[in-house]
């Protein structure tokens, strides 16, 4: 499964990303045709492909190491919305040009980006959407 | 105003604190103790290599520059450094480099090569105890602009540059790790992760790849000039070489 994943994404790495639109601040309409996985999204915030705990403690993980340069995760679901947790991972700096966080959905307006990542975003559209579902579920 | 903002940028942290602060107290211990320092092996092997002829010339170091610990005092602390005559911004490895070619008939040795590494720890570790003293002047300031730029400009898919974590968010938590202030005051350093010394521009290499930006080389004139940059930044510091880091 891992591999089909991977496989997918290497045959999708060039192609421009699923437009979104921005409301208030928030992305309403989902990226992807399926509907997120909490547990694969469980998966990715601590793997290294979107790495939230290196800044974000998310409690209910149980991991035993986690970041703190980042506000903590935990009952984030009850906090903001799907939409408003879209819009903050794919480009937080909609949000705040200064901030810190990544863009996790974007490939332009980057400098020098290594060869191995240049002109992919850091998650796939339905990656994005299984941490969002994740997400949710912190509340 | 341009030179306002040129001294304000010189001098950005009052009471910069060395990485070694923010270290944990097993690696306190080990940087303090010679003999278990494992840095120290590198400084040995440096002050064989010191005394050992090279190239064409037959000389050694200490032909001509005679006792290390005399000659070399005080010397890191002022590096990297610009010649008054012009040339390039030479780090210590650079001026290492440039004397094995000119007044030895050597080759050079290769960036992070046991033997340059050693070396160079060896010249730094001459100056344990020493304060940075890096002054920003005519001969350098293009370095140090250029150096400062690298600092404040984000890059890669991360899109971070060095600022947002060594100034804005020093102390915190990345994982496990505390964030330094990303000071070179130590380097070379023994670095638990690498089982082995290393340089700094190793350790700012791992940086670019962390942010997942373009890596420049090792010895490269993008990163002397970072360098030059962060020892200003680390004015005062005191020389901890050879340093042990996580």
């Amino acid at each position: 499964m891992l591999f089909a994943a991977m496989a997918g994404y290497a045959v999708a790495a060039t192609p421009a990303l699923v437009p979104y639109r921005i409301e208030g601040d928030a992305i309403q309409a989902s990226l992807a045709p399926d509907p997120g996985d909490p547990l694969r999204g469980r998966e990715l915030i601590s793997g290294r492909d979107a790495n939230c705990l290196l800044c974000h403690a998310v409690a209910e993980t149980g991991v035993r190491f986690m970041g703190d340069i980042a506000p903590p995760l935990s009952g984030i679901g009850a906090r903001l919305s799907e939409g408003q947790l879209r819009l903050r991972i794919v480009d937080s700096s909609r949000l705040n040009p200064e901030t810190v966080m990544p863009s996790y959905y974007k490939v332009d307006g980057l400098v020098r980006v290594a060869p191995a990542w240049r002109g992919k975003p850091v998650l796939t559209a339905q990656q994005i959407e299984d941490v969002v579902a994740y997400l949710k579920t912190l509340k | 105003m341009l030179t306002l903002s040129a001294a304000a940028a010189e001098a950005p942290r009052p009471q910069p604190k060395s990485g070694i602060e923010y270290a944990g107290s097993d690696v306190r211990a080990l940087q303090a103790d010679d003999f278990g320092n494992p840095g120290m092996l590198w400084v040995a092997r440096g002050e064989k290599l010191w005394n050992a002829p090279a190239g064409r010339s037959e000389k050694s170091c200490a032909s001509c520059h005679r006792d290390a610990p005399a000659t070399m005092k005080g010397v890191a602390t002022r590096y990297p450094r610009r010649d008054a005559g012009g040339g390039e911004l030479l780090n210590l490895e650079g001026r290492i480099n440039q004397c094995r070619v000119q007044q030895q008939g050597a080759e050079t040795w290769r960036y992070e090569s046991e033997e340059l590494l050693s070396l160079t720890a060896y010249v730094a570790h001459q100056s344990r105890g020493m304060p940075v003293n890096i002054g920003i002047n005519e001969a350098n300031r293009v370095n140090f602009e250029r150096g400062r730029d690298i600092y404040y400009r984000r890059q890669g898919q991360m899109n971070l540059a060095c600022t947002h974590c060594h100034e804005q968010n020093a102390g915190r938590k990345l994982l496990a790790d505390t964030i330094s202030e990303g000071h070179g005051n130590a380097y070379p350093v023994y670095r638990l992760e690498w089982q082995s010394a290393g340089s700094l521009h190793r350790r700012l290499r791992a940086c670019y790849f962390g942010v997942r930006a373009e890596q420049p080389a090792a010895g490269s004139a993008e990163l002397v000039d970072l360098e030059l940059y962060l020892a200003s930044r680390a004015r005062g510091l005191r020389v901890e070489t050879p340093g042990v880091r996580r």
